[in-house]
């Protein structure tokens, strides 16, 4: 596509996951000891019990698209410092930095295009683990741009969630990438371009109140922690003991904000058929073959 | 309201902290969303219910008066007596608070209105019945919904400007912002937990966290700041309503010459946030 300047990027590895140290470790769900390299192997799944473990924006990519197909797009953003803040003399830009070499990313949303089981999509994908996957201005600005990106290629947007919410650090900017990026679904609406997320672990806070349960299909993993205020202050404030699955994405589904929940291992077909489905291309607009 | 001139720790109000701002604004005696309303326009007629599940006392919402004009209007009522501030859940609207603002705004734009909201709240509720009911998803569907209200939406930032809470009601063409106000991505409280792992850190935090209304201004999220009376409105309360209403004032008139369009106040949410481009 000569719209875009495509600049092919290998895959590159996750540094960081959630699952325990050790060669054999004890699930964090089913406390059964199983193989490291047993979970590893299964998607970072336990195959004991099927907990979904967290995992990182490269792990992610490689586990949903196409082989050799990433086009990574918009990671020239360089995260700014406006407020000047520093936390226990580290400031923003160390801190932002820890992560990127932490993480191998840029910031917590990796951006492209890809072909998934065939078709050409835009792609988003949060990092938990970048600043617990919050959502500051590079964040915003990416996934603005990713929304022109679908439109421009008339091609569906797929965004994995993965966040603890707006990003503190950049104060009242960071609340506004909120309304920033809800337009940027408000054009992506009118365009009528697809936009599919998928809620994983953690999905709250400020993006679950904006871009992520704005999606035309919203889906999620099992046992994905999904909620708008955290469980602690929910508790802090209530004195109360939560609901058993308290915000789980089981929990979500049966309150009516999920059309699915979907297996790690499921996940690409699933979201293959669903672009098939729903591709721009296929629409029945203009293919009118009536003669008469 | 006989509260004139009561007594303030500070006289230099230039050098009062974020946390001293912030303990103005959550001020027992500030006035509030009601007072203003009973003030600022001729008559007012409550609309109630969200027409899905419930009706929340947190967020008032109706038809009001303002010299003469039609004009919509929404906002958080924190309450003042003990009974109020637990009815109305101390300014803390619920999802089906944010599904009657939405409403709001429908109907406004239908009838071709102008929306006045008033902004005073901590935050969307924490709460258990609050996430059954889908929070995050009815604060969600207001901000794209006013990305594509066609009508003017007007918002005054009163006292507390929660989070996600405040802004799922103020994605406007014009917002001002009163004096003492505080508008802020978290209370600074939860802020120094996170960050310093020490609620002691709040002063820190609320400092570090540049929730003024001078810091507002200065990155452009608010766009004017209406004085308030010698150490914050409660001390003189009827002298803080002339002020806001020469702001909404202003703000038909330049409706009524095509100031305020969708296109406008899209770019002005686009343009939002910081960053350096690499040219490579
Ligand atoms: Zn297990």
């Amino acid at each position: 596509m000569s719209l875009f300047s495509r600049k092919r990027v290998p895959f590159r590895g996750t540094p960081k996951s959630d699952i325990p140290e050790g060669l054999w470790v004890k699930c964090d769900s089913c406390h059964q000891t199983v193989y490291r390299s047993d979970i590893e192997d299964n998607l970072q799944v336990c195959p004991a019990c099927g907990h979904h473990y967290r995992i990182g924006a490269w792990k992610r990519l490689e586990i949903t698209a196409d082989a050799g197909s990433f086009v990574e797009r918009h990671n020239t953003l360089n995260t700014a410092d406006p407020l000047h803040f520093t936390v226990n003399e580290e400031d923003y830009g160390a801190r932002v930095a820890r992560a990127q070499s932490q993480s191998n990313l840029d910031e917590a949303l990796l951006s492209g295009f890809v072909t998934l089981e065939g078709h050409n999509i835009v792609l988003g994908i949060m990092d938990p683990d970048f600043i617990m996957g919050s959502m500051g201005s590079v964040v915003g600005e990416k996934f603005c741009r990713m929304v022109d990106d679908a439109i421009d290629a008339r091609q569906p947007l797929v965004v994995f969630t993965a966040s603890g919410g707006a990003r503190m650090q950049e104060g009242i900017l960071a609340l506004m990438q909120m309304a920033k990026t809800a337009d940027a679904v408000r054009k992506l609406n009118e365009a009528r371009i697809p936009y599919i997320t998928v809620l994983t672990d953690p999905t709250t806070g400020g993006v679950l109140a904006s871009f992520a349960s704005l999606g035309d299909i919203v889906i999620a993993e099992p046992g994905a922690y999904i909620g708008f205020a955290g469980k602690r202050l929910i508790q802090g404030a209530l004195n109360v003991r939560l609901p058993e699955g308290f915000q789980s994405a089981e929990y979500q589904m049966e309150n009516g904000f999920l059309d699915a929940i979907v297996k790690r291992q499921d996940m690409r077909a699933f979201l293959g058929r669903l672009v098939r489905y729903l591709s721009p291309s296929n629409s029945h607009a203009g293919q009118c073959h009536d003669q008469t | 309201m006989n509260d004139t001139h009561a007594n303030t720790t500070q006289t230099e109000d230039g050098k009062l902290t974020a946390w001293e701002r912030m303990e103005i604004a959550r001020h027992t005696r500030r006035p509030q969303m009601l007072f203003y309303v009973s003030r600022l326009f001729e008559d007012f007629i409550e609309l109630h219910g969200d027409r899905l599940s419930g009706d929340d006392p947190a967020m008032v919402c109706g038809i009001a008066r303002f010299e003469g004009e039609t004009v919509f209007v929404v906002g958080q009522h924190k309450g003042i007596s003990t009974d109020e501030k637990v009815a109305r859940n101390f300014g803390m609207a619920h999802p089906e608070g944010y599904r009657k603002a939405l409403r709001i705004f429908r109907l406004a734009e239908k009838l071709g209105y102008p929306v006045v909201s008033f902004v005073d709240t901590p935050a969307a509720y924490p709460g258990i019945r609050a996430e059954e009911r889908g929070q995050g998803m009815a604060i969600a569907a207001n901000l794209l919904e006013m990305t594509r209200t066609d009508t003017p939406i007007f918002a005054a930032v009163l006292g507390e400007g929660g989070s996600g809470g405040a802004l799922g009601i103020a994605v406007a063409d014009y917002v001002a912002m009163l004096e003492y106000a505080v508008y802020t991505i978290c209370p600074p409280e939860r802020c120094a937990e996170i960050l310093w792992r020490d609620v002691e850190e709040k002063r820190q935090a609320a400092e570090a966290l540049r929730i003024t209304a001078a810091d507002l201004l200065s990155f452009g999220v608010i766009d004017t700041v209406v004085t308030e009376p010698a150490g914050g409105a409660h001390n003189a309360p009827e002298e803080m309503v002339a002020p806001l209403a020469a702001e909404i004032r202003a703000f038909l008139a330049k409706h009524k010459c095509g100031e305020w369009t969708l296109e406008k106040r899209r770019a002005k949410f686009r343009r939002f946030g910081q960053w350096h481009e690499n040219q490579t």
